[in-house]
């Protein structure tokens, strides 16, 4: 991709890519188990467990170096294929430069919230 | 002359043809056409669901950080009719996307195993093996009192 290229010469792209696959494996393997559990069972009554306990599990550091990690990578995964998708989809060739700032942008500042909030978690 | 992109230029002898091959026009509904055309922008759509999923957990990260009020107005907000509905939504797509994607894993990974080549299926069946794997993990540990 020559509209991606640094000054160097060489092309943030395959960072970009390694980071997209990263984020494929994360999201297919966290995902859909903590979606069911938080956005289905718990909400429908079907799973019921104490807030302590979730409490006792969050704050705990290598969950929430889990989480950090599984959120960076998809939102990172987000931005490529969603970026393809309005290039591709919408046919936006035109906008291919505004439209990889933007989503690369929302992934950082996304990231960058994800870790403040759970540096706040305690 | 503007040039766009795919343009090459030509020589024949002396002379420099510059060279626009004909391209028909695109429709932007190009991905109703065909089931399989369908199936991959469904595909790709599923990252939406993987923002969503973020998203979500984030809402949980906080209300169970901070507990008490804020536990209580997330769990009523996670109950909310459209928020469920979401949450079937997104799973669906989580689910197609890991199945995509685990199936893809032995088109992408080439594993040689004392120089013979893991067979494609293994390759799968271990990825597929994974997902089981930290699915019970995540909910022994989620779940366990």
């Amino acid at each position: 991709m020559a509209e991606r290229a640094t000054r160097s010469g060489r092309t943030a792209e395959p960072i970009l890519w390694l980071l997209f696959s990263a984020g494929g494996v994360a999201a297919a393997l966290f995902l859909p188990v903590l979606v069911f559990i938080f956005g289905l069972a718990m909400p429908l009554g079907w799973l019921a467990p104490g807030s302590d306990h979730l409490h006792g599990v969050l704050a705990n550091p290598l969950t929430l170096l889990v989480l950090f990690g599984l959120c960076v990578l998809s939102l990172f995964h987000w931005a490529q294929r969603f970026r393809y998708t309005l290039i591709d989809g919408l046919k936006l060739k035109g906008y291919q430069r505004l439209i990889n700032i933007g989503c690369y942008t929302v992934a950082v500042i996304g990231s960058s919230t994800v870790a403040v909030m759970l540096w706040q978690v305690r | 002359m503007t040039t766009g992109p795919g343009d090459f230029t030509e020589r024949a002898g002396d002379q420099a043809y510059h060279v626009r091959p004909y391209r028909p026009p695109v429709n932007l509904l190009w991905w109703l056409r065909r089931r399989t055309y369908l199936f991959f922008v469904l595909r790709e759509l599923s990252c939406l669901a993987v923002a969503w999923a973020v998203l979500f957990l984030m809402l949980l990260v906080r209300g169970v950080g901070e507990g008490g009020d804020a536990y209580a107005q997330y769990v009523a907000w996670a109950r909310m009719p459209w928020v469920v509905v979401l949450n079937v939504v997104a799973l669906a797509f989580l689910v197609l996307h890991a199945i995509t994607w685990f199936n893809l894993t032995p088109a992408a990974t080439v594993v040689r195993l004392r120089g013979q080549r893991v067979p494609p299926a293994v390759i799968a069946g271990s990825a597929y093996a994974g997902w089981v794997v930290v699915s019970a993990l995540i909910a022994w540990v989620v779940l366990r009192q």
